[in-house]
């Protein structure tokens, strides 16, 4: 016979050894299934989630820099008061001071239901400044951006985000209109291009940007403290730098000795990814893990059983030794068989992660994407397997004596 | 030329300290076309000889020869191919493959020969085998739905399919009841009227009676060697 008949040959005997019995095969086989699976569905939830990051690093622009306030040491003890250490002065002084920082937007926040005639919407209120557009790297859709005279006279002017738009005006045509945030009127001056989802699966479009003045002053009780200030670096490459020169002279301005905590709290961009990407590390670890030690196990079990299957066909092997089948015929006869059997299981195993990927997407929120690469890879690892721990059995089957082999009962 | 030519064959097994001579220096040689009958009681050394002649054991000292090659030096594999193409083997038990159908059976040798056949080839040639050996319409069947006399020409079919030209049969009537030993015995009557070589060994008389030559083993020795004359031939087969 030539060598592609032999192989088919062995093939088919292989193929009808393991289904013979489909029970047996099948839980020999749940190891690599599962660990199958789970390289799958961890390398899709992994690649999802790193262009998800990747994607919203660029949509939020890579110079992005926020300052929040943080706790304060008074008399020793760090608490934090709820009284913000953030105030207008501070950023004013941020954008004249520090060579790396081209824009700088104070900032805060609040939440309420808004009202636009016969429809309520419940969104968030950022209150920003002039600058804002450039640090989000966010354009109009329609209309334009307030102006610095609406920020300095804490005008009732606001800018929607796509979701808002379509839930307050379902017709359009919501330039101009007048819109209700906590009773008070604003009118509608723009409307923010779509952005989507972050990676945390939050509608970054349902948002209302209004000037920080006017919220701290109509919205809240006339405070002046600042929930936060945004900071666009002026390359990506100086957003260190600019962390540094911020830092500095917010401790300046704080007479804060050294040795004295921060009473302020500095994120990048980069780092608001790198905390998201770190819980979706750890998933990826131990799903990884939980792959590996499967793996080994499921190796295992092809071990066992190929050598189960040796014992009980040695009188088969010895027959066909007897009528000419040589070492390497029955070497390659039982390692096929354990290959055969690894890459079934990795097949089940491959279907197990698409269908474990897509209910963790829905689910969990997360971004999946099931890679070609990925199921190449777990096909070669399920075959590797099959090689690995089919190679003992197999060669203990091709050294047994033909004569010793026929006699077994 | 012999077609067997055994010289001088010592086969010694050692079971812990004690040395066992199995075959103590036998010299046989076989012609094409003969029909050998081996026969000796137990212990005698008589499934040895078949061992070696069978080429799935190495003697210890001596040289055999088969069809002018000298077999008794040879690796596994070698020993492997001389299996596949110059002998073929029946036993007392059969040796079929069980939950594979008789055509598959006896298609299995030339899965590891080195002729280039299809699997069309091979099916066609098991069938024309199965045939000779009057087991029409079984083909499809597994060993267990066969009976014993029907196993055995499965696995004479089988023996054959390499046409190798020396046929050895161990003990092939000894699960087989008086009727159906007559009926394979003929099978290999039959065979030796069409020239190929059978060497079978037994125990019993009136098997040894349907070869034209015994040869009698005692101890690891030979004790007989002696043709069988058609009018002893007679009285042994019609009790």
């Amino acid at each position: 016979m030539t060598g592609l008949q032999r192989v088919v040959s062995i093939l088919r005997i292989g193929m009808r050894a393991i289904l013979r019995h489909k029970l047996r095969s099948f839980l020999t086989v749940l190891g690599i299934v599962i660990g199958v699976g789970c390289v799958i569905t961890m390398v899709a939830i992994a690649t999802g989630a790193s262009k998800a990051i990747q994607s919203s690093i660029n949509s939020l622009g890579s110079n992005f820099i926020m300052i929040f306030p943080g706790a304060v040491t008074q008399s020793g003890a760090r608490i934090f008061t709820g009284q913000s250490s953030l105030t207008e002065d501070d950023a004013a002084a941020i954008k004249a001071e520090c060579p790396s920082v081209a824009y700088v937007s104070a900032g805060a926040r609040t939440s309420a239901q808004v009202v636009a005639g016969e429809e309520n919407w419940g969104t968030q209120i950022q209150g920003a400044d002039v600058d804002w557009p450039f640090i989000r790297a966010w354009n109009m859709a329609e209309g334009a951006f307030f102006t610095e005279g609406d920020v300095k006279s804490a005008a009732k002017v606001a800018v929607l985000g796509r979701t808002v738009a379509d839930a307050l005006f379902p017709q359009g045509g919501s330039l101009g209109q007048t819109i209700r945030i906590k009773n008070v009127p604003f009118r509608v001056v723009g409307v923010l291009e779509a952005k989507g989802g972050s990676q945390m699966g939050q509608d970054q479009d349902d948002v209302i940007i209004a000037p920080y003045t006017t919220l701290l002053k109509r919205l809240e009780s006339h405070s002046h403290r600042l929930g936060v200030i945004l900071v666009g670096a002026a390359d990506p490459s100086l957003v260190p730098q600019a962390m540094g020169e911020i830092e500095a002279l917010l401790r300046q301005r704080r007479r804060l000795q050294p040795g004295q905590d921060n009473d302020f709290m500095m994120r990048s961009q980069e780092e608001i990814s790198s905390i998201a990407s770190q819980s979706i590390n750890t998933f990826s670890t131990l799903l990884g893990s939980v792959a590996a030690i499967s793996l080994l196990v499921g190796g295992i079990g092809i071990m066992n059983i190929m050598l189960v299957s040796v014992t009980e066909r040695t009188r088969e092997i010895g027959i066909r030794m007897a009528v000419g089948a040589k070492g390497r015929d029955v070497l390659s006869q039982f390692l096929i068989e354990a290959v055969v059997l690894s890459l079934v299981g990795g097949g089940i195993g491959i279907g197990a992660g698409l269908l474990a990927s897509r209910i963790i997407a829905d689910s969990a929120g997360w971004p999946v994407e099931v890679t070609p690469g990925s199921i190449a890879m777990a096909f070669g690892t399920a075959a590797l397997i099959g090689i690995f721990f089919g190679f003992y059995p197999a060669r203990k089957a091709s050294k047994l004596d033909p004569i010793e082999a026929l006699r077994y009962e | 030329m012999p077609l067997v030519d055994m010289q001088k064959i010592v086969k010694i097994y050692a079971s812990g300290d004690v040395e066992v001579r199995a075959l103590d220096a036998i010299d046989l040689t076989v012609h094409a076309g003969e029909f050998v009958a081996v026969i000796g009681p137990s212990g005698s050394g008589k499934s040895t000889l078949m061992n070696i002649l069978g080429c799935l054991d190495r003697p210890t000292s001596g040289t055999y020869r088969l069809d002018g090659v000298d077999v008794s030096e040879m690796s596994a594999n070698q020993r492997a191919e001389i299996r596949n193409s110059r002998l073929g083997f029946v036993y007392q038990n059969f040796n079929l493959l069980s939950r594979t159908t008789a055509l598959e059976n006896v298609e299995l040798p030339l899965i590891y020969g080195q002729a280039p056949l299809s699997s069309r080839q091979r099916r066609e040639l098991a069938r024309e085998i199965i045939h000779r050996v009057g087991l029409d319409g079984r083909e499809k069947h597994t060993p267990a739905q066969l009976s014993g006399g029907q196993q055995q020409r499965v696995a004479i079919a089988r023996a054959l399919i390499t046409d190798p030209p020396v046929i050895l049969a161990d003990e092939p009537t000894g699960n087989l009841d008086t009727r159906t030993s007559r009926e394979v015995m003929e099978i290999f009557e039959r065979l030796n009227d069409e020239g190929k070589t059978v060497i079978i060994i037994t125990h019993e008389h009136d098997i040894a009676a349907y070869a034209k030559r015994v040869v009698a083993f005692r101890d690891g020795k030979i004790v007989q060697d002696a043709p069988i004359t058609e009018r002893r031939r007679a009285q042994a087969v019609q009790p």
